[in-house]
């Protein structure tokens, strides 16, 4: 057989039926995660024409989108935003038990934002196909699975036959050599890569990351940078799972035990790119020269390293996403006063994220006027830091320590800034209005939200990270 | 409720065009509105932090507001329409709203397989071909969808890329669920094939 890519042999491994001319191929989902905001009316769908969920053991549902991050009261009431937000939660509630899929519920342990619970307790396999009617389900790329968004009716589609209809999209390969300097993180990377191929460069493409710089990231940047694959306009971003991705995965609940571990590993090795396969598109990136990196504009690729001036608009749609920013071309970001700062979602609620941000934060104080929001990613997540004590460091600074779920990245939980507020935020879009009508969102790391936290204005983290925290 | 969509041979109406690039979903149907469990009545809410004014009256700047644009359901939109997220809200509030089909020289992947699959026409044209489209805003069009082609008031016609299946799909209102229900077998064979050997 010709050298293959991963993703050549991703696809290959899930053919019920190849593509033809007139009709796309059948495409296999080894794993369909599930949340309250895209599958109503899928299950709906079902219901009407008396179908089952084919295969509930592959089905696995969260609540995440619509959830209050604020506690229950004395009796048990959550601060639901809306009553439709309750009505929603309460009708995936009644769809999983009514159709026999597993849900990481409100009485879960477990339960968490779909991107950031999956991984934890270790649905998502490399091998393996996985789709979520959520765009960022990018995200489980990270271990070597070909994982994408889909819509709803496409729910629809897995939920009754485990299966979609799709032709081969292209293949992107993103070569990342050297190292990430200190202070540059796994965010600033993604950033970088969105801002030099643009939010259409991987439209039609499936990114595989790789090279020196993406084999020494952790698990938990991996997931970063494969979360942002859609804010370029790929459907998913791959990286070949390794050392890095077993050493992780291992133990985890749902994860293959024994033998069955040792046979998947073996399966699992076969996965990397083939030598000389060829990847229809090929980009080069030096690590090294990246820095710090925030967002100056309305979308994702309007990315700027955090001292460089921000550019002069190439046309009137750009002046206007620099009128609506209230930022000026020629000027840094550093210095654009702060009015929030939110720490969490998909793409940086992890444990690392709370960690560095919890190391910039330690002995200091969010500055006057700043309202900080820490929302860790998971029960899971909520329940480690707690162990490690960075809620009580949060709280010291004078953050909100929250309960998981995704909060301000999509803001449609009531957890969202006012008009003209500016937001520096660890999540992954920057389109006007997500965050709050008229907010306006800077996407940066979780270090340099941070650091722009404490000093009440965009910042760079360098300035207050200790050797300590910079090892 | 049926994910049969109505058969759609033909689409003929003006254009009305957003000249602007990138517009996300976000912008189409903000994430507020998403707490909805139905497919219907996201109409009223397309382009809410758009296209209405502080009192809540319909805000004159916003180009679909403008008598000329009123009523038309062919929709030219800048480059890489539909970006962001998966939420099939997008399409089903431009079709609520009236659009049938949306005309740029790049949509984004998950929006337009979410559009094909409702019936409403995801079109990519070459920028030249776009770039005239969003220049000559009112301009009568009709869309054929077996032929695949634009004719324009002069009489000229354009081609468009449709895959085989969506167009088929879009001609019958050809449910794709269906379809896939009929591939079971196969899907029971590949079960019993992958499941086997791991």
């Amino acid at each position: 057989m010709s050298a293959r890519t991963l993703f050549d042999k991703l696809w290959d491994a899930h053919q019920v039926k190849a593509e033809t001319a007139s009709t796309p191929g059948v495409l296999y989902i080894d794993l369909h995660l599930v949340h309250e905001v895209t599958s109503p009316q899928a299950f709906d769908e079902l219901r009407s024409r008396g179908l089952k969920v084919r295969r509930p053991d592959r089905t696995l549902a969260t609540l995440d989108h619509s959830t209050p991050t604020l506690p229950p009261d004395a009796d048990g009431k959550r601060p639901y935003y809306t009553k439709e937000a309750e009505a929603q939660v309460a009708k995936l509630e009644a769809n999983v038990r009514e159709f026999g899929v597993d849900l990481m519920g409100w009485d879960s342990p477990q339960r968490g934002i779909v991107h950031v619970a999956g991984p934890e307790v270790g649905a998502t396999q490399p091998g393996m196909t996985i789709v979520c009617g959520d765009s960022h389900t990018a995200t489980h790329g990270a271990f070597g699975a070909l994982a994408f968004g889909i819509g709803t009716t496409e729910v629809g589609h897995v939920l009754a036959t485990q299966c979609l209809l799709q032709r081969k999209p292209k293949s992107l390969a993103i070569h990342v050599d050297g190292a990430l300097q200190t202070g540059v993180t796994a965010k600033d990377l993604i950033l970088h890569i969105i801002g030099t191929i643009g939010i259409g460069g991987g439209t039609g493409h499936v990114i595989e990351y790789t090279g020196e710089a993406v084999r020494a990231l952790s698990m938990e940047e991996r997931m970063t940078v494969c979360n942002m694959s859609i804010e370029a306009g790929a459907r998913a971003g791959l990286i070949a799972p390794d050392e890095t991705t077993f050493a992780w995965l291992k133990g985890r609940e749902r994860a293959p035990k024994g033998e069955a571990w040792d046979r998947a590993v073996a399966q699992w090795r076969t996965l990397p790119t083939d030598e000389g396969a060829r990847y229809d598109r090929e980009v080069r990136i030096d690590a090294s020269t990246i820095q710090p990196s925030v967002t100056y504009g309305t979308h994702p690729g309007m990315v700027v390293p955090i001292h460089a001036p921000v550019p002069a608009a190439a046309d009137a749609v750009e002046q206007r996403a620099l009128d609506y920013m209230k930022v000026s071309a020629g000027k840094p970001m550093t210095g654009e006063a702060v009015d929030v700062v939110f720490i969490g979602s998909c793409t940086n609620g992890r444990l690392s994220d709370l960690r560095a941000a919890a190391g910039i934060l330690r002995g200091r104080r969010v500055a006057d006027g700043v309202r900080m929001l820490v929302v860790p990613g998971s029960e899971q997540v909520r329940r480690d830091a707690e162990h490690e004590g960075l809620h009580e460091v949060f709280r010291a600074a004078g953050a909100e320590w929250r309960e998981p779920g995704c909060s301000m990245c999509i803001a449609m939980n009531g957890d969202l800034a006012q008009p003209g507020q500016l937001v520096v935020a660890t999540s992954n879009r920057n389109f006007e209005g997500r965050q709050g009508k008229g907010a306006r969102t800077v996407l940066a790391s979780p270090l340099v939200a941070a650091a722009s936290a404490v000093a009440g204005r965009v910042a760079d983290p360098r300035e207050y990270m200790t050797q300590e925290a910079a090892a | 409720m049926s994910q049969t969509s109505q058969p759609l041979t033909y689409v003929h109406s003006r254009t009305a065009v957003l000249r602007n690039e990138n517009i996300d979903t976000d912008r189409i149907i903000p994430a507020r509105f998403l707490t909805t469990t139905e497919r219907t009545g996201l109409g009223k809410h397309c382009f809410e932090d758009w296209r209405y004014a502080a009192d809540g009256s319909d805000d004159p700047a916003f180009p679909l507001n403008q008598p000329a644009a009123r009523g038309c359901s062919i929709l030219v939109a800048g480059h890489n329409f539909g970006c962001g997220s998966s939420r099939e809200h997008a399409p089903w509030a431009l079709l609520d709203y009236g659009i049938k089909a949306v005309i740029s020289s790049e949509i984004a992947d998950i929006f337009r397989g979410n559009s094909l699959k409702n019936g409403l026409l995801a079109i990519v044209l070459s920028e030249a071909e776009h770039r005239w489209l969003l220049d000559n805003p009112g301009v009568e069009l009709r869309i054929d969808v077996a032929e695949s082609t634009i004719r324009l008031p002069d009489g000229g016609s354009i081609h468009f890329e449709l895959d085989a299946f969506s167009r088929h799909c879009l001609l019958n209102g050809v449910d794709q669920l269906g379809f896939l229900l009929q591939q079971q077998d196969a899907i029971a064979a590949y079960e019993t094939l992958t499941e086997k050997a791991a």
